[in-house]
């Protein structure tokens, strides 16, 4: 009935395990709690869960994220306090076993559960506005993506409790995942994990390639899309390209455990190696499609606190298409000590380094954009500036280690595990930031508070160079990656030094938690009346804040790369229509919740072997979709008078606007 | 809120643009599902000739069989597109027949792949024989379940069909269905070159 589940695969012997799943069952009561107190059950489930509004369903994969954040971070505390702790003989606080799969969650949930529900939340909230449209494609396929990853999250969590999580990195090297050495449940949740999330986030791929191809506003051509859009584009060919790979290596591993097969496995022809170029020929690309969307953040925010057109835009796309063609052409960089000989390592190490040229290219443009603006120094500027310094750091590492004979002598140290925080964090976390606090007020109606983003961001910021920068010495020192303990007692310090940098970035986050709290109880003072906080320069800023569901009440005319900049010069960018029309909108539903369950109960029946619950869930699936196609008639239509009721208190509030900032700035037209 | 007479006017207009994006996006989906199969390609190129001591493809392979198997499906395919013909034409009769047609062909592919299975397994030749065998098993098996999938939507649109008759969102199904089960074909035809006739070479 129960597969391999039972009351003895909960952890109850190890104290920290216990305390943390009492703190989330804790946590997760608490609010069940609270939304109960407040009779805001309908609210959620006719508002949120089962809405289709692409904003509603980015601000929930930012939750997503930002909830993974967090445990995500106290896996690194941990990691990095047991090593702080774990010097000369002694074993520290943590079970070998334990540390193994902390490690393994970490680097699982920061890409697949941090940085994609991010990137994914914050092209839904953006690219639709960006390029003038009402929505995505496909919003129903939409929601589909959000539960999707809900439910890959869920998976990793549910490991916290139920048996184990995976104890082999998040890469997942085979023969290590094979049945021999990983009999037990750690691998299988590690590999429906990604599963479940890398379908919803095939499927988000295909409806942002659809939508920035076709739903563009009339007159925006392709090259007057914004970098955001330029750069969501570029990642979702990334993801459509690079995900099926993932999607298949981790069938074959398997079926290598579940039927006995031997495509990884090093007997009977098996071949292990092939599973680790599968394994990076979607990693490589993956790094650039958390990356990417990141650069695009920083191309909106250099331009618009600078006050200035983007420099260079067109060689920032050619850079940006560069990217996305070398992607796939370096991944053997990540295991140049393989062996695949001189002339396979020379030819990736190449493609590497010429990565950096279309990098290189971006932070001249940010750098030129900056050159005689009139910048102003917005928490999102912060990050901003913290990124170009800090990346391109990182950036040289990277370059350091596209040289094979130099990555022979690093590989697998902690040398490696700096270059690489050192252009996610910066890179990528630090994008997410800036667009988050760039974005927030769109997405929300007020802003967030600049005094404790910017104490956010410095903690942040040391925080990281004092965790991270001792990770290069130690590598040069010879100090490998995901060691559980140590006798050298000259790495001993510069831990000691990581740990208290990861004590400053905690504080960061707290600061984070704060500025959150404190934004949301002062919102009434920090309203963003007129739906343009920053004095922006593309369409995201021509709605109101938060935008009405249909974004555009008529669909704007586009005419240059800063279209709503150009709009308001021209003096255009409030004019009220002559007429408002009926706008077709898609009607709620709960079936993308449904097909998010049901691939929990697929992912997690098969975990465990109870295979009616997977055979269900697989059934649920299928039916929800059949169901769904029956339906025909999936949308409403909202009518023009009601539009124009939305509208006119917009220009109220527009009007109030202008009464405080005075004559000018044409809200009053 | 609704209003059905707006509903309608927006609709037929909304309706084929939408029914293109859905083709486009199709497109986009099985350009993916062309990158997942050829993992599965690559992977038997790798390993397709690691026997480790078992059967080799020429041991197993029945090739009059698999033309049989073959011409089942290219079959199907055919008589699917002779039913997109008469969806344009708007002859809801000749369209279900076909698509009757098209799916017993599929069905007879699947169980002619099903029986060939079987038969190699009670022979003993079982996926966890050889990386060959793990390797032929799931790229032909991983077609297979896609057949399988391509009927029981084929059986549903013949339900949509009888029921909604051709209406603009159906024949858009049947359109993405059509694109499915051609590109289905290509897949096989790739797989009997390279996995059945190299195979036997």
């Amino acid at each position: 009935m129960f597969g391999k589940l039972s009351l003895s695969v909960i952890p109850s012997h190890d104290p920290i395990v216990m305390g943390a799943i009492g703190g989330a069952t804790l946590a997760a009561l608490v609010i069940l709690a609270l939304i109960t107190w407040y009779r805001k059950w309908t609210y959620l489930w006719k508002e949120w869960v089962t809405s289709l509004d692409h904003k509603r369903i980015g601000i929930m994969y930012v939750i997503l994220a930002l909830v993974m954040l967090l445990r995500g971070l106290s896996d690194s505390i941990l990691m990095r306090s047991q090593q702080a702790f774990a010097a000369g003989g002694s074993m520290g606080y943590l079970d070998p076993d334990h540390f193994n799969q902390i490690f393994s969650a970490h680097g699982s949930i920061m890409i697949v559960f941090m940085a994609m529900p991010f990137l994914v939340g914050l092209m839904n909230i953006v690219v639709p506005q960006q390029i003038g449209a009402r929505d995505v494609a496909f919003p129903f396929m939409n929601s589909v993506s959000l539960w999707l990853t809900v439910a890959g999250a869920l998976i990793v969590m549910a490991s916290l409790g139920l048996g184990e999580f995976s104890k082999a990195g998040w890469s997942g090297y085979t023969s290590l995942t094979g049945k021999q050495f990983s009999p037990g449940v750690g691998v299988d949740y590690w590999i429906w994990a990604f599963q479940i999330a890398g379908a919803g986030s095939i499927l988000t791929s295909i409806n942002f390639l659809v939508t920035i191809i076709r739903m563009r506003a009339p007159g925006m051509r392709l090259m007057q899309m914004p970098m955001f859009t330029w750069t969501t584009l570029f990642t979702s060919i990334l993801m459509v390209f690079a995900f099926p790979v993932l999607t298949a290596a981790l069938f074959l591993l398997t079926l290598d455990r579940l039927m006995g097969m031997h495509f990884f496995t090093n007997e009977l022809g098996g071949n292990m190696m092939m599973y680790v170029n599968l394994f990076w020929t979607w990693g490589h690309p993956e790094v650039y499609i958390v990356v990417l969307p990141a650069f695009g953040v920083f191309s909106e925010v250099v331009s618009t606190f600078s006050g200035k057109r983007l420099f260079g835009y067109k060689s920032m796309v050619y850079a940006t298409a560069g990217i996305t063609i070398l992607s796939f052409t370096v991944w053997v960089h990540h295991f140049f000590t393989m062996g695949a000989g001189p002339e396979v390592n020379i030819f990736f190490g190449i493609a590497t380094m010429l990565i950096a040229i279309p990098t290189g290219v971006k932070i001249y443009n940010w750098l030129f954009t900056m050159y005689r603006g009139r910048i102003r120094f917005a928490t999102p500027m912060y990050w901003t500036l913290g990124f170009l310094m800090t990346f391109t750091i990182g950036g040289m590492a990277g370059v350091m280690l596209a040289s094979p004979p130099a990555d022979y002598v690093v590989h697998n140290s902690l040398f490696v595990i700096a270059h690489f925080h050192n252009v996610l964090i910066a890179g990528t976390l630090f994008g997410f930031f800036a667009g988050y606090s760039y974005w927030f007020p769109k997405a929300t109606g007020f802003r967030l508070d600049e005094k404790w983003g910017k104490r956010a961001f410095w903690c942040w910021l040391t925080g990281f160079y004092l965790a991270f920068m001792p990770l290069y010495l130690l590598g040069f020192m010879g100090m490998p990656r995901r060691m559980h303990h140590y006798v050298n007692p000259a790495w001993h310090p510069w831990l000691i030094v990581a740990a208290g940098g990861t004590a400053v970035i905690l504080m960061g986050v707290l600061f984070q938690a704060i500025q959150l709290a404190v934004s949301i109880r002062h919102r009434h003072n920090s309203r963003d009346l007129t739906g343009d906080p920053w004095d922006g320069r593309t369409l995201e800023w021509a709605t109101s804040s938060p935008p009405p569901p249909y974004n555009f009440a008529k669909i704007p005319d586009v005419n240059d790369i800063d279209a709503f900049m150009d709009m308001k010069e021209r003096g255009t960018a409030y004019r009220r229509p002559d007429r408002y029309d009926d706008i077709p909108m898609p009607e709620n539903t709960a079936c993308g919740l449904a097909i998010g369950v049901a691939a929990f109960m697929l992912g997690f029946g098969t975990v465990w072997h109870i295979w009616w619950l997977a055979v269900l869930g697989t059934l649920v699936i299928i039916a929800a979709v059949i169901v769904r196609a029956w339906n025909d008639d999936t949308g409403y239509t909202m009518p023009a008078a009601e539009v124009e009721v939305i509208e006119n208190r917009r220009r109220e509030l527009l009007a109030s606007a202008a009464a405080h900032a005075g004559p000018g700035k044409g809200y009053e037209r | 809120m609704r209003d059905p007479a707006a509903a309608i006017q927006t609709g037929e207009h909304a309706g084929r643009e939408a029914a293109s994006n859905r083709a486009f996006g199709f497109w986009i989906y099985i350009m993916s599902d062309l990158v997942l199969f050829s993992v599965l390609f690559a992977t038997f190129a790798v390993v397709g000739g690691n026997y480790a001591g078992g059967p080799r493809g020429k041991d197993i392979f029945d090739l009059p069989y698999l033309f049989g198997e073959t011409m089942f499906l290219l079959v199907s395919s055919t008589v699917f597109g002779l039913a997109t013909l008469a969806a344009q034409a708007g002859r809801k009769r000749a369209v279900l027949w076909r698509l009757v047609i098209a799916f017993l062909l599929g069905l007879g592919f699947i169980a002619m792949e099903i029986g060939e299975f079987r038969g190699m397994i009670l022979a003993g030749y079982k996926p966890e024989r050889s990386a060959f065998l793990s390797a032929f098993f799931t790229l032909v098996g991983t077609h297979g379940v896609h057949v399988l999938l391509g009927l029981v939507w084929m059986a549903v649109m013949m339900g949509q069909v009888s029921v909604r008759g051709l209406t603009v969102p159906v024949r858009s199904r049947l359109a993405r269905l059509g694109m499915f089960w051609h590109f289905l074909d290509i897949v096989w035809i790739g797989i009997f070159s390279t996995v059945y006739l190299m195979g036997v070479a």
